[in-house]
């Protein structure tokens, strides 16, 4: 039975991981994911959580100490942010590579310098290639409903790769909202018991993790990793399926809204889709014919799907809440683009960097990428669509 | 030795097989120079043993016995931390034709 609470993002994330409940928590907070350890820490000292709180003295020792504790096969999860996952950056590969289902919460936020707080993508986008299963929400409810189905995916037998779990910081973090929340009971028996399957401290089968590997065998053991994640979509759909089966709100790799018989669409992820979904019913309402596509799943990156969602539309504006100095786009639109250019029609794409460092996103900006879309596909084909900053003071 | 295929590894490159690194030849790596050992000469004092980083030196009863190519990686260790001072030494490194690639 679903309650209603009005609760943040970092609230629910933490009432997820309590209901979930790890063997092994591993903090070195940073803002703003510190209100998830002190939940955690609370339901820890009230005795209502038996979860091993490790608190570390740097962020790369706590990824570290999150291998150790998902090694020995344990349940475990950890929060990041902006440069604390930076700090993490090879420790992350190396979970990844190891196969470890360790799940992390990052509140996605601005990369310095300037030392910034705002919501900003690129700390995710900097780890994108680190071999996690990356998924970034829209509201605290999909925080919520991901987390859960974030251990299920890490710790599935076919996959057993980390899970990193992105909110927007403040505005998904610390914002109140009604969301929906299960009874622990239920998400426990969703979830099951830790699935890893394999543990160091199994003394009938010894094992050596970690050692060293020559040209003769380093390309087979990636190839190994690359498969497994390659192949990790078509679980987390049906982990998202299931997941609204039993509670009611299906998942996919994305959200298509109002995109069925729509000649334009935005693609964006995180936060902002509230405000493109209002802007959305509000053109649709004088006739416009535009939808929107909110990705969720980021890696492993689902081309073949989001190839069949675009096909038919007119133009398509990628908006990137992160942009890598020296690109052509955000890294949303250089995957978007790489997976639309084998289609026989494709659709105009063209590139937007909003919302850096926390700026919000109003309705004149949409408003301004539907104008460029409309004359990109009149001119498509002579446009170079040199990528374009929303709401920045020209 | 075959080599197996990415399917048939374990995942996360974990290892299961005890003492596998034996099937590791460390031996290819020697490139040009290798310790040829004379026993007659040797005072037994294992201190090139104890320092060879590729467990190469072969021990019989009390004896150092010779030199597992196989593994000897040429790296000269031995004939540098062997203390015998006066001439003709146990352990000397010859140059050794290369097997060129």
């Amino acid at each position: 039975m679903s309650v209603s609470r009005v609760m943040t993002g970092n609230l629910v994330v933490a009432l997820a991981v309590t209901q979930v409940k790890p063997d092994v928590a591993v903090v070195y907070p940073i803002i703003p994911t510190t209100a998830i350890v002190e939940e955690i820490a609370a339901s820890v000292a009230d005795g209502s959580l038996f979860t091993e709180i490790l608190n570390m003295e740097s962020d790369g020792n706590a990824m570290s100490a999150c291998l150790g504790a998902a090694l020995a096969g344990g349940r475990v999860f950890t929060v990041a942010s902006s440069q604390a996952l930076l700090a993490m950056h090879e420790f992350l590969f190396t979970a990844s590579s190891l196969r470890l289902p360790v799940v992390a919460a990052v509140v996605n936020r601005a990369l310095p310098s300037p030392l910034a707080m705002g919501a900003d993508h690129a700390d995710a986008m900097t780890v994108r290639e680190s071999g996690w299963v990356q998924m970034f929400c829209e509201d605290p409810q999909e925080a919520y409903d991901t987390v859960i189905q974030a251990f299920r995916i890490a710790e599935h037998g076919d996959i057993r790769a980390p899970v990193m779990v992105g909110m927007d910081a403040f505005f998904t973090s610390h914002t109140f909202e009604n969301v929906l929340v299960e009874e622990a009971e239920d998400v426990e028996e969703f979830v099951g018991p830790c699935g890893a399957g394999s543990s160091v401290l199994d003394t009938e089968t010894p094992r050596t993790v970690g050692s060293f590997s020559g040209s003769d065998y380093y390309f087979e053991h990636k190839v190994n990793q690359f498969q497994a994640l390659d192949q990790a979509r078509k679980i987390i759909k049906e982990v998202g399926k299931e997941f609204g089966d039993r509670f009611g709100r299906y998942y996919g790799c994305f959200e298509a809204y109002k995109l069925e018989d729509a000649d334009f669409a935005l693609l964006l992820m995180g936060s902002c889709a509230g405000a493109a979904k209002e802007w959305i019913d509000t053109q649709r309402s004088n006739g416009g014919k535009v939808g929107l596509l909110k990705l969720r799943l980021m890696r492993p990156f689902p081309h073949l799907e989001i190839k069949e969602a675009l096909t038919g539309l007119k133009a398509v504006a990628v908006l990137d809440r992160a942009y890598f100095p020296g690109t052509p786009g955000g890294p949303l639109f250089a995957e978007i683009r790489s997976a639309l250019y084998d289609t026989q029609e494709r659709p105009v794409i063209l590139p937007y960097v909003y919302g850096l460092g926390g700026r919000d996103i109003q309705d004149r900006h949409f408003d301004q990428a539907l104008a460029d879309m409309m004359q990109g596909h009149e001119k498509a084909g002579q446009t170079t669509c040199p990528v374009q900053f929303l709401n920045v003071r020209e | 030795m075959s080599l197996k295929k990415w399917h048939e590894l374990e995942p996360g490159g974990v290892n299961l097989e005890a003492g596998s690194a034996v099937k590791n030849f460390t031996g290819v790596l020697r490139r040009g120079f290798k310790p040829v050992f004379t026993p007659e000469h040797c005072i037994n004092c294992f201190f090139c043993w104890v320092f060879c980083p590729e467990n190469a030196i072969i021990i019989g009863y009390e004896k150092v016995v010779g030199i597992n190519y196989d593994y000897c990686k040429g790296c000269g260790i031995c004939e540098n931390e062997c203390p015998v001072q006066k001439k003709p030494l146990p352990l000397v490194m010859v140059e050794e034709e290369m097997e060129l690639w």
